[in-house]
C-alpha cells in the first residue's frame, strides 16, 4: 500500500503540432484512497494511467510511488496492477494460470500460487472456471478474471481502465458496486479511469476532472456537484447537465427572459465589470409554477419521463436567442408537449456564476 | 515458391451450401471438376510411386502396372548406399534444413516482433527492402554470396550454406510474422510488462506461444527453401560426396546418356517423406483463433 503522486507530470506526442496529452499534471492521491479520474474521450486519462503504470514515458515532471521517485522505473519495479479495458488475458493460459502468473515469475511456491489464486478466485465468484481458458467465458467472467490478476499479486497500487465499458448496463452497475466493495476491504490505493461521470461519482473517495490533458478539479463527489470549480466541470459533472447560459447582468441580478434572478451580493462582486456571465443552474433547482407567478416562459419540446422524475426540454427566449432549458419535474404530472409553461428558479442558494470567457468560476 | 497463411489456414465456412440446394447437373459438373483437378494433382506423384518400385527397363512404360513386377529393390540398393552415400546425403540435408529453419524463424521472429511493435528509424525502408530482396532471381545471387562466403571463410561448409538459405528465407518469414505479431493485441504485451515480465520475456513467453500458426507457416516455409534447393547446395558445398546434400546427390542418378529412372523415382519418395512429417508436425497449429478470447467480450 502506497501513496501516489504526480508532480508536473506531463506526456507529449510528438506530431504536427505536438499533443500535450497530459499536461503538467499535479496530484496526490492518498494511501488506500480510491481516486476516479475522469473526463470526455481524448481528455488524456489513459495516458496520465499509463505513465503510472510505467508503459508511457513521463517527458516532464516526476511519479513517485510510496514516496519513492518512479518515474524511470519500468513497469515491473513498480509494485502496480493494472486492469485494462479490453482485459488483456493472456489467451494461450487457464484463468488460474493468467491469475497466478505474476506470481509465478516471482518465483513464489507452488503451493502458495495455489492457495492465493484460489482464495481470490474465492472473492470474485470464479472457483468454478479455474481450468478454463479465457476463450470459454462470458464477457463478465473475463472482467472478474482481470480483476483477480491483480488482486492476486496483492500489490501496492491498483490501477483501472474503463474496466466496466464492455459490460451491458446491468452487469456494469452491479460490478460498479462489486469494485468499490472489493476496494474498501483490501484498502489498497486505487486510480480508476472512467469516462463515465455517474461511475465515477457513485464510485470515488476523490474524482479528479481532466480535459485536453488539464486537472480541471479534484475533489469530492459531493464538493464537485456543489461546487465545480469552472464551468467545463459543471457541464460535464451531473446528469441530466446543468443549464449553462451566458446572460447579461445588472446590478441587480442576471437577465433572463423577463426575470431578473437576484444573485448574492459576493456573487456581484465577483462578476464587477462584466456585463454578461455564464448563469449556471441545475435541472432540479428550476421549476414550473403556476401561470400567474413570475418565471420565464419556456415552450416545451421534449418531455423524458423517467419514472419518479420526468425532463422537460423547452425553448427560453433570452435576449433575442432562443435557448434550450432542462427543467427536472415530478413524474406524475408533466406537462405535455407544445405547452406554454412558466420556470422560475426554486432554489437560489444553487446558482452557478462563471467567467464567460475563462469559464473559471465567479465568487469565492 | 510462395506460401501465405491464408491459404494454409482452415477457415470455417459462415454457412455450408447443403447437397440439396444442387442441382443434379451442377452436383455432377463440380464433382467432375474436383475429380479432374485431383488427378492433376495426384498422377505425377502416383507416376513417381508407381516407378519408384520397378527396374529401370520398365519405368517407362505406356501401361504401367502397380502389382506385377514391383519389389522394393529400388529402396534397398538406394538405402545400402549402393547408388552413393545416400544416408550421408540425407544426413546433410536434415541437418542444414533444421539449422536453417531455427535460425530463420528465430532471426524473423526476433526482427518481426521488433518492426511490430516497436517505432525506430529506418523501419519502414528495412521492410521494404525484405520485399524487394524477394524480386531478384536467385541466380544472380550465387556469384556475390560465394564472394561473401569466401571472405567469410565459409565456402564449402554446412554453415554457409545455412546462412545462404537464411538470406532467403529471413525476409520473406519476417514479412509474414511481423504481419501475424499484428494480430496480437498489445495490450497483452503491457499486461505481461506490468505482471513483471521483461521485454525479451514479454516476446518469449507470451507472443510466442500466441503466434505458433505464424510459426508454423514461416518453419514450413524455411525448411522447404532449403530441402529441395540445388543450385546454391551445388555452388556452395564442396564437391566431396560426403559433404553434398540429397538435392544434389540425386543428380548422380541423371548421368549424360542413362538416366536411373527407378532409382531416382525411390529416392524421391525417400526425399518427400521429411517434408510430409515437417508438414504434419506443424499443420496442427494451422488453427486461427489461437489469440481469441483475449480481449472483451
Ligand atoms: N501513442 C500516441 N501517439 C500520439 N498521440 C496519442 C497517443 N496516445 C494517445 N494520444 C493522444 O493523446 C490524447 C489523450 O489520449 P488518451 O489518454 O487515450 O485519452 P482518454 O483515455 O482520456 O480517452 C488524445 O488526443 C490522443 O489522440
Ligand atoms: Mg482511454
Amino acid at each position: 500500500m502506497a501513496e501516489v503522486s504526480y508532480v508536473k507530470a506531463s506526456r507529449v506526442f510528438s506530431g504536427n503540432p505536438p499533443v500535450r496529452a497530459v499536461d503538467e499534471l499535479s496530484l496526490d492521491v492518498a494511501d488506500g484512497e480510491f481516486l476516479v479520474l475522469v473526463g470526455p474521450s481524448g481528455s488524456g486519462k489513459s495516458t496520465a494511467l499509463r505513465m503510472l503504470a510505467g508503459l508511457e514515458d513521463v517527458d516532464e515532471g516526476a511519479i513517485q510511488i510510496g514516496g519513492k521517485d518512479v518515474t524511470n522505473v519500468p513497469p515491473k519495479g513498480r509494485d502496480i496492477a493494472m486492469v485494462f479495458q479490453s482485459y488483456a488475458l493472456y489467451p494461450h493460459m487457464t484463468v488460474a494460470e493468467n491469475m497466478g502468473f505474476a506470481l509465478k515469475l516471482r518465483g513464489v511456491a507452488k503451493t502458495e500460487i495455489k492457495a492465493k489464486v484460489e482464495e481470490a478466485a474465492k472473492m470474485l465468484d470464479l472457483t468454478k472456471y479455474l481450468e478454463r481458458k479465457p476463450k470459454a467465458l462470458s464477457g463478465g467472467q473475463r472482467q472478474r478474471v482481470a480483476m483477480g490478476r491483480a488482486i492476486v499479486r496483492e500489490p501496492s497500487v491498483f490501477l483501472m481502465d474503463e474496466p466496466l465499458s464492455n459490460l451491458d448496463a446491468k452487469l456494469r452497475v452491479e460490478t460498479r458496486a462489486n469494485i468499490a466493495a472489493l476496494q474498501q476491504r483490501l484498502g489498497t490505493t486505487t486510480i480508476y479511469v472512467t469516462h463515465d461521470q455517474v461511475e465515477a461519482m457513485t464510485m470515488g473517495h476523490r474524482v479528479a476532472v481532466l480535459k485536453d490533458g488539464l486537472l480541471q478539479q479534484c475533489d469530492t463527489p459531493r464538493a464537485l456537484y456543489d461546487r465545480p470549480a469552472n464551468a467545463f466541470v459543471a457541464g460535464f459533472i451531473g446528469s441530466p447537465a446543468m443549464n449553462l447560459k451566458t446572460v447579461p447582468i445588472t446590478s441587480e441580478g442576471a437577465k433572463l427572459d423577463g426575470v431578473t434572478v437576484p444573485l448574492s451580493r459576493s456573487a456581484l462582486d465577483a462578476a464587477g465589470g462584466l456585463d454578461e456571465v455564464t448563469f449556471g443552474i441545475r435541472p432540479e433547482a428550476l421549476g414550473i409554477v403556476p401561470s400567474g407567478e413570475e418565471g420565464m416562459e419556456m415552450t416545451v419540446e421534449l418531455v423524458e419521463e423517467l419514472g419518479a422524475d420526468a425532463l422537460v426540454h423547452g425553448a427560453v427566449k433570452i435576449g433575442d436567442s432562443s435557448q434550450r432549458f432542462v427543467v427536472r419535474v415530478d413524474g406524475r404530472t408533466p406537462p405535455t408537449l407544445g405547452q406554454h409553461v412558466k420556470v422560475a428558479v426554486r432554489d437560489h442558494t444553487e446558482i452557478h456564476l462563471f467567467h464567460p470567457e475563462t469559464g473559471e468560476r465567479l465568487e469565492a | 515458391m510462395t506460401l501465405d497463411a491464408s491459404s494454409l489456414q482452415m477457415v470455417k465456412p459462415e454457412r455450408r451450401l447443403k447437397r440439396s440446394d444442387r442441382s443434379p447437373l451442377a452436383s455432377i459438373g463440380l464433382h467432375a471438376a474436383l475429380v479432374v483437378a485431383s488427378l492433376v494433382a495426384v498422377f505425377p506423384v502416383f507416376w513417381v510411386l508407381v516407378t519408384s518400385f520397378k527396374p529401370d527397363a520398365r519405368a517407362v512404360e505406356t501401361s504401367p502396372q502397380l502389382f506385377n513386377e514391383s519389389s522394393l529393390d529400388n529402396y534397398t540398393r538406394i538405402l545400402g548406399g549402393e547408388k552413393g552415400a545416400f544416408l550421408t546425403w540425407f544426413g546433410n540435408s536434415v541437418l542444414i534444413a533444421l539449422l536453417t529453419t531455427v535460425i530463420a524463424v528465430f532471426l524473423s521472429a526476433t526482427t518481426g516482433y521488433a518492426a511490430s511493435r516497436f517505432r525506430f528509424p529506418g523501419k519502414r525502408s528495412l521492410l521494404m527492402s525484405f520485399l524487394v530482396v524477394q524480386m531478384f532471381p536467385f541466380a544472380v545471387l550465387i556469384v556475390p554470396l560465394y564472394n561473401i562466403l569466401i571472405a567469410l571463410g565459409l565456402q564449402g561448409s554446412s554453415i554457409g550454406l545455412v546462412l545462404v538459405y537464411c538470406t532467403t528465407a529471413v525476409p520473406f518469414c519476417t514479412y509474414m510474422l511481423k504481419g501475424y505479431f499484428d494480430t496480437i493485441p498489445t495490450d497483452i504485451d503491457e499486461a505481461g510488462r506490468v505482471d513483471g515480465l521483461s521485454p525479451f520475456g514479454v516476446f518469449w513467453r507470451l507472443v510466442m506461444p500466441l503466434a505458433k500458426p505464424g510459426l508454423a507457416v514461416t518453419s514450413f516455409y524455411a525448411f522447404l527453401t532449403a530441402w529441395g534447393e540445388v543450385a546454391f547446395a551445388s555452388a556452395f558445398l564442396s564437391a566431396a560426396d560426403e559433404s553434398k546434400t540429397l538435392a544434389v546427390g540425386l543428380q548422380v542418378f541423371v548421368q549424360q546418356n542413362r538416366t536411373e529412372w527407378g532409382h531416382l523415382a525411390a529416392a524421391s519418395i525417400l526425399v518427400a517423406i521429411p517434408a510430409v512429417i515437417v508438414f504434419y508436425l506443424v499443420q496442427r497449429f494451422l488453427v486461427t483463433g489461437l489469440s481469441s478470447g483475449a480481449v472483451k467480450g
